[in-house]
């Protein structure tokens, strides 16, 4: 059995009246791509929010990369990557300058933020544009930046909250290769969406229903266990009795 | 240590590229010292008098071209009646109407003593309690003079007596020009609004658009996240200073009497404080509306209650406990103060203690407010 990165025992968040996350408790493998499924509101980014050291749990446990989420959120933030569906890098900084920004408030030297960064450009084949506002750049580019950014100082694990909203079918594509070549290279990705194809991609989903987990399983075993053809079948089928209806 | 060098690049980088902002925080001082000083006067001269005059003796006229000469004063018009005089003031081409009832002269060297009338347009109370004052200065001087002339006449020796006389002349601003009192409140002025406004709207507007959570996802510490938000506009706010004080003596011939590096040692400590309120109120708000209009309210209570437009002689006294809370007013105070009188350490040391409070509190409680996990 692999290494678990995350480990989640009966995590809960209330707020108020409001149980956000319900007891929820899982697992997740080193080099693991784990997919975060959910309608809007079940409770998926309050979760990666604990887990991300964003946000105190109410109750339960969660360590994340072997570190505690009450009392070792600084030593979480040094080992993870974090990519939020608001797009957060700096619009009137350039493509260069925002990767030595989040290179250096990691702590990578200059010397290196500068050779993981020509390498970032080639990559990326953004030789032409790397000197550009990154408020310029098409949305697509914009989104295979942020996520470059967020595993640009080789965290353990990255985490991406619907990462892929509001970008055409071709850069969703092109963006889930760059997520198969970081869990080549063992970063585990932790990843939430609603959009079911993206689901198939991942090697084990949960889908969340109500703040509670209602599925965890790889997408093959989940869509024969619930008979369906597609995972899109499967979300229905749990997701049809959620008392908190999706906005 | 290192990755406070990062934010402070970053944040310079940002700060050049926002050019509007850029140009405002170097047109700021330099429009403001020009348009302010000049513009907005208190000095109270060219008052419109209009006389009505019911005696038509040559002590009214020596009186009237006494009026005239004291230079605040200008008659604008003669009417035949009380009812007459009010039109002007009506169509607001006179401020003071000056009746001098019938057989004034005669009355005077009879009786000694006699009473005009001075009905005052008082719409803008500055003007008119101030040149109420002047006015009756100038009439009790002609008076007294004409009584002496008087007594002189019928008591020879009784003028010999000696007289008390009270005179007084004018420090500091010796000639009440009001550029003196507006140049340093602009000094401050401008500090307050690069350090209230600038960093408040700054930081939230990295809540709104997202990059705040992508920072508190890292592993920076609060306090240089803190520090590399206060350094950036600590040294705009101090360029801006010399700005301003170049700008005073080059405009103005302002220069400060008092030693420079005290000014400056004030307006350091000053920034601190001021940076820590802006934060603070980043802290408490949500978006760059909430944060505006949040600095916005505290900036005109810090403008009109500190002592910059206003003498905080003249509050009662609850208004003055809140006066001595706000930290504008200690440096208001200091600066004129220190650039007017030459004030020296020793003189404000007190109020040096008080903005480090200030500054200590404010940031302090920024820091703890700051919340990287909620």
């Amino acid at each position: 059995m692999a290494e678990q990165v995350i480990i989640c025992k009966e995590l809960t968040k209330r707020f108020g009246d409001f149980l956000a996350v319900d007891k929820i408790s899982f697992e997740v493998s080193r080099g693991e791509i784990f997919g975060f499924l959910g309608a809007n509101g079940a409770g998926k980014t309050t979760a990666m929010r604990i887990l991300c050291g964003l946000s105190y749990p109410t109750s339960g446990t969660a360590t994340v990369a072997g570190f505690d989420v009450y009392k070792q959120q600084e030593s979480i933030k040094r080992n993870i990557g974090y990519m939020s569906q608001k797009f957060s890098l700096y619009e009137n900084l350039t493509i260069l300058e925002n990767i030595e920004f989040y290179g250096g408030v990691y702590g990578l030297s200059r010397k290196t933020i500068r050779e993981r960064s020509d390498e970032l450009i080639t990559q990326l084949g953004l030789q032409q544009e790397s000197r550009k506002l990154v408020g310029e750049l098409p949305l697509g580019w914009k989104q295979k930046l942020a996520f470059s950014v967020a595993i640009f100082h080789r965290p353990q694990i990255v985490f991406l909250d619907e990462p892929t909203g509001g970008v055409d079918p071709v850069t969703r594509r092109q963006f889930w290769d760059m997520i198969y070549a970081a869990a080549a290279a063992g970063i585990t990705v932790f990843v939430t969406t609603h959009y079911m194809d993206e689901a198939e991609y991942c090697n084990r989903v949960t889908i969340m229903v109500d703040g509670r987990i209602e599925a965890l399983d790889a997408p093959q075993a989940l869509k024969a266990r619930f008979q369906a053809n597609n995972m899109e079948e499967v979300f229905y089928q749990l997701a049809r009795g959620a008392k908190r209806s999706s906005d | 240590m290192k990755r406070l060098g990062f934010l402070l690049q970053k944040e310079f980088r940002q700060i050049v590229r926002d050019r509007i902002i850029l140009v405002m925080m170097f047109a700021m001082p330099t429009i403001q010292l020009i348009i302010m000083p000049m513009a907005a006067n208190f000095e109270v001269k060219d008052i419109r008098i209009v006389v009505v005059d019911n005696d038509h003796s040559s002590m009214t006229a020596r009186m009237f071209s006494k009026i005239g000469a004291s230079g605040y004063f200008h008659i604008v018009g003669y009417a035949d009646s009380y009812q007459h005089a009010l039109t002007y003031v009506e169509r607001e081409a006179a401020d003071v109407v000056l009746e001098i009832p019938v057989a004034f002269e005669r009355n005077l060297v009879r009786e000694g003593r006699q009473q005009v009338a001075l009905s005052i347009d008082a719409i803008n109370g500055a003007r008119a309690s101030i040149g109420g004052a002047y006015l009756n200065n100038i009439i009790n001087d002609f008076s007294q003079s004409t009584e002496l002339d008087v007594v002189r006449d019928a008591h020879p020796v009784a003028a010999n007596l000696p007289l008390i006389q009270m005179t007084y002349s004018i420090w500091y601003n010796a000639r009440e020009e009001y550029k003196y009192y507006m140049v340093p409140g602009i000094f401050v002025l401008l500090l307050t609004l690069i350090g209230g406004f600038l960093t408040a709207v700054n930081v939230v507007k990295e809540k709104e658009i997202g990059t705040m959570e992508q920072i508190n996802v890292t592993p920076i510490r609060k306090w240089e996240f803190i520090a590399g938000k206060l350094i950036p506009f600590w040294i705009i706010g101090m360029i801006i200073f010399t700005i301003g004080l170049l700008v005073a003596w080059i405009i103005y011939g302002i220069v400060s009497v008092g030693p420079l590096w005290l000014l400056y040692s004030f307006a350091a400590v000053y920034l601190v404080a001021l940076l820590g309120f802006g934060l603070l109120v980043s802290t408490y708000s949500a978006n760059q509306v909430q944060a505006m209009f949040v600095a916005f309210f505290f900036m005109m209570i810090f403008a009109l209650m500190s002592g910059l437009f206003t003498a905080i002689e003249s509050m009662p006294v609850w208004a003055r406990t809140i006066s001595s809370l706000i930290p504008v007013t200690h440096f208001v105070k200091v600066v004129r103060m220190v650039m007017l009188k030459g004030s020296t350490f020793q003189d404000v040391h007190m109020e040096f203690i008080y903005l480090i409070i200030f500054a200590l509190v404010l940031n302090t409680w920024a820091v703890i407010n700051y919340r990287k996990t909620s």
